[in-house]
């Protein structure tokens, strides 16, 4: 069978090609996951097909009901975007740790999510601030929240045919806000030992009303951490609820040993970096309840 | 395996070359279009040797393919002097000796214009951040970064 690259110019277009091709088809964003596979011949596709050329995949739009950002939009594009990064500031500092500046040119939300490594810097920042993937594929299009599409290493729930075309992003309720950490031994190019991400609404009196805390690079998947939000709704993030978040953090990991962080240690950055990125979540709602800029 | 035709700008002028479908936009502008400036130190993404500049972009041409080039407008190392006349940020490479064998040298250069055209005004911080992803084993970095400096200060019209 010959090699063949493809660049559907419409969704329908793109959805026929996944669904009638035979041999392996890998999609391809920004290529920066999907590119080293393919040189070390980890993954040996028949087909790649290039998702930048359907319209809306690259950018992102701020509407009245919050904000669509394009599956394929790179790092560097989601950067620049002030009001994206003033709402939904985890998220924008989770994918600009995404690799080099040269990484940054390309990668992109969906290829970060849907390479589906457990250490992936966008996705508990994604799946704190609620975000959906808009999934398209033989039978229409469906909304899934982000934590449903990895599975494992290597797998997400995405069916034959299917795609990511969009996140969606909730317009923030007031005095709203998110932080991502990450772990890595050097301080630029690096891999996730442990990342976390924490995203909080607090009330007028400055109390946590919601919260949600994901963690990275401690399991098979990133996990949605119920406990540890419900372990500082209600509160102030004083020093009791920030102890119970780190124990509920520290409870849920799972986590491999390698030489780049033991299970103890990973199970004990998650605590840390968990309460570290709730104080800056909630710092971060209370400058925008000060109307102050971030 | 059949070849596709691909239409593209590079350094200004237009540009076809034939690309096998999975081939790197590294290695058809190697091997097809003869600009052997850009070079393979990882293909992986790692080193930054293969760094162009695509619409403007600073991008590994190891993880792009060379289809993907389609209509896009691409600056190589080839482009980035006027000429005989080297630009700046050459120029301060020379003066500075910040390279040793020099593998490195055009993905910095090519690394560095992009920051300077973007952010004229760089701290020594933010030019080591957006260099970090150009690995050289030979310099220690530091020329490079007070190259890059004295470059960005002369191109600003300061004297450093
Ligand atoms: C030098 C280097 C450093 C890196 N550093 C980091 C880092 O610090 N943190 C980190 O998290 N990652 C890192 N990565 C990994 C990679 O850059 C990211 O995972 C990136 O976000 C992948 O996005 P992409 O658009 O390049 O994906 P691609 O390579 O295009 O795709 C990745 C996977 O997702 C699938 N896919 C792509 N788009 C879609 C879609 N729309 N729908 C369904 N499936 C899709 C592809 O088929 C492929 O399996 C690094 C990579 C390199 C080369
Ligand atoms: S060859 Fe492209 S980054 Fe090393
Ligand atoms: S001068 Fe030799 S690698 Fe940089």
């Amino acid at each position: 069978m010959s090699l063949s690259y493809a660049s559907p110019t419409t969704v329908n277009e793109a959805v026929a090609l996944l669904t009638g091709a035979t041999g392996l088809t890998k999609i391809l964003s920004g290529g920066t996951d999907l590119l080293v596979q393919l040189r070390s011949g980890r993954v040996k596709p028949d087909i790649i097909m290039d998702t930048k050329k359907i319209p809306g995949i690259l950018g992102i739009i701020e509407t009245e009901a919050g904000f669509v950002i394009g599956a394929a939009t790179p790092g560097a594009v989601i950067g620049e975007h002030a009001g994206l990064a003033a709402a939904y500031p985890g998220i924008v500092e989770a994918a600009n740790l995404i690799g080099s500046t040269q990484v940054q040119g390309r990668a992109s939300l969906a290829g970060n999510l849907c390479n589906a490594s457990p250490a992936a810097d966008s996705v508990p920042a994604m799946i704190t601030a609620g975000a959906i993937a808009i999934v398209v594929g033989p039978n229409g299009q469906r909304a899934v929240p982000v934590e449903q599409i990895v599975i494992g290493p290597g797998r997400t729930s995405l069916a034959r045919g299917e795609f990511i075309l969009e996140f969606k992003l909730p317009k923030p309720a007031a005095r709203s806000s998110g932080a991502y950490l990450r772990f890595i031994p050097r301080t630029e190019m690096d891999i996730a030992v442990v990342g976390a991400a924490v995203n909080v609404t607090l009330d007028a009196a400055g109390v946590i009303t919601h919260a949600r805390v994901s963690l990275g690079a401690v399991a098979p998947t990133q996990l949605l951490v119920v406990d540890g939000a419900n372990a500082i709704i209600g509160s102030k993030l004083d020093d009791a609820a920030l102890a119970k978040l780190d124990a509920a953090a520290r409870a849920v990991c799972n986590p491999i040993d390698d030489k780049r962080g033991t299970i103890d240690f990973r199970i004990k950055v998650a605590g840390v970096l968990a309460r570290r990125a709730a104080a800056i979540a909630v710092q971060r709602a209370l400058g925008q309840a000060a109307g102050t800029k971030h | 395996m059949s070849k596709q035709h691909v239409t593209t700008t590079i350094n200004g002028e237009p540009a076809e070359f034939l690309a096998e479908p999975f081939m790197s936009l590294l290695d058809a502008l190697r091997d097809e279009m003869h600009l052997t400036g850009s070079k393979e130190g990882c293909g992986s993404g790692d080193c930054g040797a293969c760094s162009i500049i695509v619409d403007g972009r600073l991008v590994c041409s190891c993880l792009m393919l060379a289809v993907e080039a389609e209509g896009h407008e691409i600056i190589t190392i080839e482009g980035v002097a006027n000429g005989d006349e080297l630009h700046p940020v050459q120029r301060k490479f020379l003066e500075h000796a910040a390279l040793q064998c020099g593998y490195c040298t055009p993905g910095l250069i090519v690394a560095t214009k992009a920051l300077l055209d973007r952010h004229p005004n760089p701290t020594e911080t933010e030019a080591r951040y957006w260099l970090a992803g150009n690995l050289c084993r030979c310099t220690g970095y530091d020329k490079i970064i007070r190259a890059v400096m004295d470059a960005a200060a002369e191109m600003r019209g300061v004297t450093a």
